[in-house]
């Protein structure tokens, strides 16, 4: 699983008020930080409380940029926010976030051809978050067909099948492992998954143990990837190890270690 | 209809891995060598790049082979009694790329030369020929440890390539290489999680030598649980092209070492009527043990009998030709 490091997201106060003050020094210390310890992408949000999404993210851009050779995951609602990013994005970017709504995925799945860029499809419409499995997989499939449409790889597809805390959407758990199982059956080479890996722990009192138990269970159904906290020495752990388990690593005594150092 | 040829595209690559230095380079070698590099399995140049072919080092001792059967030492003649003479013909004649000198005599039940003694022998073999040179103790923990070290600052500068570090015993090779420039063979036994681990405790001792490791993964002679040796080759290439870079370097592999001490290798015609001629079947059990180790992806083979470098060289050859579509 690809860890995409959250961190750099103006939710944080140290990130708004870097923002804020144009002071990179805060998120060069978040990019750094996460690049050491294994993240493959760094998500970069500017958060809610800023009025020009635009200049703010072409800003955080370049500034991680300065710091980290990490791809970053340009995650925004704000779709001429994301254009910003992707014009300085030194290496294809990821796009964070379209859901399976037309005119969304026309604007989304054009760019990322442009830019040549990966996109994050959520399992949801209109309508909201579907219940059960079969509908997120539909709405996977409409994502997919766009995604064709333009040309662009399936493999550059990352579904998110779109989680909920667990202690208020409980039922919705195995309907997400039902849908990161059939998603790869989609097509041939199948998309990408990846999913909020902290949203199944808002509200809840065990975090942590939640956060990376779902990781591992996640993954043996197929995820390929999550927006995470990669500074969670647990979790990295977990993750490391269940990547030996399901034999994508081999394995050595130093193994976790190997899976941290991947950027060095 | 058109049929499409599938191919598999990997992440990553092996390293590449420069032995010996040339004067600029601050060694005394006509001409470096690189192994690896390979962005593809073995020989598949239509999927991906195999941009050095496999090179053949072949064996010298400090003191004469005595144990050798009969038909290897006539293949040199005079030549076993003189390593600069025997590295000289090694090149010369039998086109090996690298001379992979042996310190038999360094063994304390051998002779137990000194380190100077080893020195002495390294400086005649490097001004002999102008090849990188492998350089291989006596197998005996405790004097090629105290061995490697005066060797290695003897040639500062080489870029040898230095044997064995072990798990257990990898510190002073891994030190020598660091301290005088040299590469490093790191060798595990037939065990692929070893093999990994082993180049992480290398790296924590110096990065950079990330990039100065050849893999043994020790091999079998044909007939002695090769297929082993095999699998292990291809989990860890499959490891490397697929971004492993702890798995990811070139390998290297002492055929002859395994190969000339098997009864197929010595065992006469008139006591095993049914194996065929003894000088034909042992230099044939040595080019095909060598020839499918190429196959498991080899970067280096250790070799004895000029015969069968020859029709393994001529094997290389032939699977580096461009067979893309």
């Amino acid at each position: 699983m690809i860890i995409i490091g959250e961190r750099i997201n103006g939710m944080f106060r140290d990130i708004a008020k870097a923002i804020r003050e144009k002071d990179p020094t805060a998120v060069q210390e978040w990019a750094k930080k996460q690049e050491a310890m294994g993240s493959g992408y760094l998500d970069i949000n500017v958060g809610p409380a800023v009025s020009d999404r635009v200049s703010a993210m072409r800003w955080l851009c370049e500034v991680t940029q300065e710091a980290s050779k990490l791809p970053l995951c340009l995650d925004s609602t704000d779709y001429d926010a994301i254009e910003a990013g992707l014009e300085v994005c030194k290496q294809p970017a990821m796009i964070n976030s379209v859901p399976a709504v037309q005119e969304k995925m026309d604007r989304v799945f054009q760019m990322a051809s442009k830019y040549n860029a990966e996109v994050i499809g959520l399992a949801m419409s209109e309508e909201g978050i579907p219940k059960d499995a079969e509908s997120r997989v539909a709405l996977a499939m409409e994502l997919v067909a766009n995604c064709d449409a333009h040309g662009i790889p399936i493999s550059n597809l990352y579904i998110d099948p779109l989680v909920l805390p667990c202690n208020v959407g409980q039922d919705h758990g195995p309907e997400v492992m039902e849908t990161l199982r059939q998603i790869k059956l989609l097509s041939d080479p199948p998309p990408k998954t990846v999913v909020g890996l902290s949203n199944i722990s808002l509200g809840t009192k065990n975090r942590e143990l939640i956060n990376r138990i779902f990781a591992v269970m996640a993954m043996s159904n197929g995820l390929d990837a999550a927006i995470a906290d990669g500074c969670d020495e647990e979790l990295i752990a977990a993750v490391a190890t269940a990547r030996i388990i399901l034999n994508m690593d081999i394995y050595c005594d130093s193994y976790v270690d190997v899976f941290k150092n991947q950027n060095l | 209809m058109a049929v499409e040829i599938l191919k598999e595209k990997y992440r990553s690559q092996v390293r590449e891995v420069v032995l010996g230095a040339t004067k600029d380079e601050g060694g005394t070698r006509s001409a470096t060598i690189k192994v690896g590099g390979e962005s593809t399995l073995p020989f598949l140049h239509f999927e991906g790049e195999v941009p050095n072919p496999p090179v053949v080092a072949m064996e010298v001792w400090d003191i004469f082979p005595e144990e050798w059967p009969q038909n290897l030492k006539d293949a040199f003649g005079d030549a076993l009694n003189d390593p600069a003479a025997w590295a000289k013909k090694c090149v010369e004649e039998f086109g090996a790329d690298l001379i992979a000198l042996r310190f038999k005599g360094a063994d304390p039940d051998v002779k137990d030369a000194s380190a100077e003694d080893c020195i002495a022998v390294l400086k005649t073999v490097l001004e002999a020929v102008g090849v990188p040179l492998i350089v291989y103790g006596c197998g005996k923990l405790e004097k090629d440890n105290a061995i490697i070290g005066p060797i290695g600052e003897a040639a500062e500068g080489e870029n040898l390539l230095l044997g064995v570090a072990e798990q257990e015993n990898y510190k002073s090779v891994a030190s020598a290489a660091m301290a005088y420039k040299h590469s490093v063979i790191a060798q595990s036994p037939i065990d692929i999680n070893i093999a990994k681990q082993l180049n992480i405790l290398i790296s924590e001792m110096s990065t950079p030598l990330l990039d100065r490791i050849v893999i043994d993964p020790t091999i079998a002679a044909l007939g002695y649980g090769i297929e082993y040796s095999y699998s292990i080759m291809e989990r860890a290439r499959f490891g490397a092209l697929n971004g492993d870079r702890m798995l990811g370097m070139p390998m290297i592999g002492n055929v002859g070492h395994e190969v000339w001490s098997k009864k197929e290798t010595f065992i006469p015609v008139d006591e095993e009527p049914g194996w065929g001629d003894q000088a034909e079947r042992s230099l044939a059990w040595e080019a095909v043990t060598a020839i499918a180790l190429l196959q498991a992806g080899m970067n280096i083979l250790v070799m004895r009998h000029p015969q069968a470098v020859k029709l393994v060289k001529q094997n290389i050859d032939e699977l580096m030709q461009d067979n893309s579509y």
